[in-house]
């Protein structure tokens, strides 16, 4: 916190500046618990669903629970759809959780939601029945502890481990389009990519701020991070 | 591959952890708050917490430890007990609570399921259910009734059948407790879990009974469930989580790594 607030901020501090990290707020999901961790790890943040603040902040949490149909609706009508389009453009790093991860591409089975495209790709169910490697039938949603395979290095993952395990709790999952954009994948009786990004934006279909240790520090380094990413 | 769940659960009565045998003779045993930071540092899955204070007056006491644990733990928790309007679902949930937990008002109107699952999704949904063995009838064929009223009541309504149903309505998850087993440390009821999990589609949480860790690896292992529930074996010290964990690895079960 302190390197934070000693140095200018990246971008211009309006009146909702005081905030550095904006929490979208668009009624989906358990926005408390972000918030809660972010104040554990001691950077400031706000959960808002003002465009002005949204745009003033120096980076920005889309998280999300919840079904994509209802999620896209919420987003449109709050004309977040669009701030989350500018937010992309000025370079500011966007950090999307769970629901924030699936509807940034550009369709989801879920409800057959037209989604952001914010990344190019589709968001499937999980197919059933499902089976793991020793033939056990696996349930949906995919729900607990399981780990990440770190396809590439990226600055939001620096020192997580491949035995760090992450909280999953969901039924669809994200396909993009290119292989480029994928992170990190999760087996769950097919790999799926369960941390994607492009430029400066990153999503991962885990709850960080549940993961206990490593996902604080997943927190943290994105709290850091400056946006740039080299694909 | 996911990990097995191990899940400490706090009885929580006007704000204390307690703790009973059959769901009597309950004896305060320390801050919930406390012991659920301790629980998640040791590396405890995920938490439940059950609101069995009597006076619908002092519910606020129990959003003020949901509000002060989500603010200490960084693991899911869940909380029940006392839920029977999409009201106090939401006031769970925005005190930071991932999931709610409902037995007894479920029950009495399925519809809640649905209403809470429309509202907040499936995956916040947890259907507690109180079981006891019968004898087989056509009203129980699976030999499991359903109990509410904390094992008082026997409903007339099969457990099997109840389990798909609440499904059907779009429960995310189900916490099984046998109340034959509840608190006697003597193992889990390993017949009910498995007729239970290999039935639905949702995770199974196993819960009563869990006296030792081959109970736990048992009904993990033969039993199928995706989760288990303790509560004496580390109140009172026994196990540490720590220690749980390292053996069920040992014997070959899929644990969250945390040493």
């Amino acid at each position: 916190m302190r390197l934070l607030r000693s140095r200018l901020p990246l971008w211009g501090v309006g009146d909702g500046g005081k905030y550095l990290i904006a929490i979208i707020d668009y009624k989906a999901g358990n926005l408390k618990s972000v918030e809660c961790a972010l104040k554990k790890l001691g950077f400031p943040c706000c959960i808002t669903h003002n465009s002005g603040e949204i745009l003033c902040s120096e980076r920005i949490i889309f998280p999300g629970v919840g079904a994509a149909g209802q999620a896209i609706a919420d987003l449109r009508h709050l004309g977040l759809d669009e701030v989350l389009r500018q937010v992309l453009e000025t370079g500011k790093p966007i950090l999307g959780i769970c629901l924030g991860a699936q509807i940034i591409l550009d369709k989801s089975e879920e409800n057959s939601a037209q989604c952001l495209g914010l990344i190019s790709g589709d968001v499937k169910l999980f197919p059933s029945p499902l089976f793991s490697e020793e033939n056990e039938r696996l349930k949906i949603p995919h729900m607990g502890w399981n780990s990440v395979h770190l396809i590439k290095m990226h600055p939001v993952l620096e020192g997580i481990k491949s035995t760090d395990e992450f909280y999953f709790v969901h039924s669809y999952y994200p396909v993009p389009a290119s292989d480029k954009y994928v992170i990190g994948t999760t087996d769950y009786g097919i790999e799926f990519a369960s941390i994607i990004g492009h430029k400066n934006l990153i999503a991962m279909q885990f709850h960080p701020e549940k993961s206990g240790t490593p996902g604080l520090k997943i927190l943290k380094n994105f709290c850091t991070w400056n946006g740039h990413y080299a694909e | 591959m996911l990990s097995k769940r191990i899940i400490p659960c706090l009885d929580v009565r006007d704000g204390k952890t307690t703790k009973g045998v059959k769901f009597k003779e309950n004896v305060d045993i320390g801050d919930p708050v406390e012991m659920a930071r301790f629980y998640y540092e040791e590396g405890a899955d995920e938490i439940v917490f059950y609101d069995i204070t009597a006076s619908s007056e002092r519910r606020d006491i129990m959003i003020d430890v949901v509000r002060r644990v989500a603010e200490e733990i960084f693991i899911p928790f869940s909380v029940g007990g006392g839920i029977r309007t999409i009201e106090d679902m939401r006031a769970v949930l925005l005190a930071g609570a991932e999931k709610v937990s409902v037995n007894t008002a479920a029950v009495k109107d399925p519809e809640i399921i649905s209403a809470g699952a429309g509202a907040f999704g499936s995956q916040c949904i947890v259907l507690g259910m109180d079981v006891k063995k019968v004898e087989p009838s056509e009203k129980t064929p699976s030999g499991y009734e359903i109990v509410i009223h904390g094992g008082r009541t026997y409903t007339g309504i099969d457990a099997l059948a109840w389990a798909k149903k609440a499904e059907d309505l779009g429960a995310g998850e189900i916490c099984l407790n046998s109340i034959d087993t509840d608190g006697t440390k003597q193992g889990y009821e390993i017949a009910l879990t498995s007729l239970i999990s290999e039935n639905v589609n949702i995770p199974v949480i196993a819960s009563g009974g869990a006296g030792n860790i081959n109970h736990m690896h048992d009904v993990l292992k033969y039993a199928k469930a995706d989760a288990a529930l303790i509560a004496s074996i580390v109140h009172y010290g026994t196990y540490t989580i720590k220690q749980i964990k390292n053996e069920l690895h040992s014997c070959g079960i899929k644990v969250r790594n945390t040493w």
